[in-house]
């Protein structure tokens, strides 16, 4: 979701479909009206300040949790008569205010939230669970977000984003490569978000599009009834791009592997393999390779250095020798 | 760059037939082509890519190419959008 063109309403966030342990266990319990407010902004704010009375740097556009703590103020208000403040709160026109620990507010709050329209709702869960698993699925949504036309495979456990113009074999290679045990987790469009300013996560735009890939001459396959779910995956970092070329007699390719290039996604910066295609390469066995060549350099060993490091510290030696061997003063 | 705009005038939208007559078309010419929803833009010689821009009767696409056969490649594609792709 890019945040400039699509607005996330309280609605999105109450039918959002999250699993167990990021489930918020949220429901509407008053102001229904305004379920089509905005939220802009992945923020939490605790509203204790603002209702006793104090509004400098209110931070009225987060989403207001209201604990035991607020609720307890609030029952004070009411019982003291008041609801003055109140008014003043839903002047504001908040996103929504979210109740914890299963409470509910009085009658003087619904009131005042129903003239404000400002949505009222309520979760299961303690205050410090719920903000941070609703900081942690705001974050995810709110994260800059791409799309690129493109295969995204996990090979030995690395996610391989393979790119490379129509035609060129991606699907193809990536069915090899599910053939082989690896698991696909997006074909052809790959929705792409930044988390945490470095981590690229890639998956599926679509879930009805699910797994299914198109291979030319095939048509359209649903990999997951093929080759069962263990050779699919939902989501999965993106720690290298395989971009895959027709061969080009005249460009150069690394022959070395010393040089790295890098592709920039997001502004996040990963490691890059250009592959020729060429009729009878085999492509997945060197995307095979690849991932694990990468797996070694994650824990220290690479593969092109050391060998280039042992050939000069050969040379050296044998340079040494002949030094030795053709001294003048040799005996 | 060459940017057309169209809308989806068969009842059905694009769904895998013409998704299909679409990428047949665009992989015809050599120019770069995308198909544009609102801020989701994909490759037109992508039949999953254009089935996931779940366009429904109605919807205001845009079509974008870019090459030397830019022109001839996206009113080839409009066309296709004007004919219902042989629907109704």
């Amino acid at each position: 979701m890019s945040a400039d063109e699509k607005k996330f309403t309280v609605l999105d966030l109450l039918s959002l479909d999250l699993k167990e342990q990021n489930a918020l266990d949220l429901r509407c319990i008053g102001g229904r009206k305004g379920l089509s407010r905005e939220i802009t902004t992945p923020d939490l704010n605790r509203p204790g300040l603002a209702l006793s009375g104090f509004y400098e740097s209110h931070a009225w556009n987060r989403l207001q949790i209201f604990g035991r703590g607020e609720n307890a103020y609030l029952r004070m208000l009411d019982e003291a008569g008041r609801t003055d403040n109140l008014k003043k709160l839903f002047e504001y026109p908040m996103p929504c205010c979210i109740f914890t620990h299963n409470l509910t507010p009085g009658k003087s709050f619904f009131d005042a939230a129903e003239a404000g329209d400002c949505p009222v709702l309520q979760t299961d869960l303690p205050s410090s669970e719920f903000s941070s698993r609703v900081i942690r699925v705001l974050s995810d949504i709110f994260a800059p977000q791409t799309t690129i036309h493109g295969v995204l495979v996990e090979v030995y456990g690395i996610g391989i984003l393979l790119i490379g113009d129509s035609g060129v074999g991606k699907s193809e290679t990536a069915l090899e490569l599910i053939e082989r045990g690896h698991r696909l987790v997006a074909d052809d469009v790959v929705d792409i978000r930044c988390v945490n300013g470095s981590i690229l996560m890639g998956q599926g735009a679509n879930k009805v599009i699910g797994h299914h890939m198109e291979i030319r001459g095939l048509g359209i396959i649903n990999v997951t009834h093929l080759f069962g779910v263990g050779a699919i995956r939902d989501k999965k970092q993106i720690q290298l791009v395989c971009g895959l070329e027709e061969w080009d007699s005249n460009k150069v390719y690394d022959r070395i592997g010393t040089e790295e290039l890098t592709a920039e996604i997001l502004g996040v910066r990963i490691a890059k393999l250009e592959i020729p295609v060429k009729p009878g390469r085999n492509i997945p066995i060197i995307i095979e390779t690849a991932a694990m060549n990468e797996r070694l350099k994650k824990m220290g060993y690479h593969s092109a250095k050391e060998f280039n490091q042992n050939v000069l510290r050969w040379l050296e030696s044998e340079n040494a020798r002949a030094l030795y061997f053709n001294r003048d003063d040799y005996l | 760059m060459t940017e057309l705009t169209v809308s989806i005038k068969n009842r059905a939208g694009i769904h895998a037939r013409p998704a299909a007559l679409i990428v047949q078309t665009a992989s015809k010419y050599a120019s770069s082509i995308w198909l544009e929803k609102g801020s989701d833009r994909i490759n037109a010689k992508s039949i999953m890519g254009i089935i996931t821009l779940g366009a429904s009767f109605g919807t205001p696409l845009r079509i974008l190419a870019e090459g030397k056969d830019e022109e001839a490649a996206a009113t080839a594609i409009q066309a296709l959008f004007e004919s219902r792709f042989e629907e109704d």
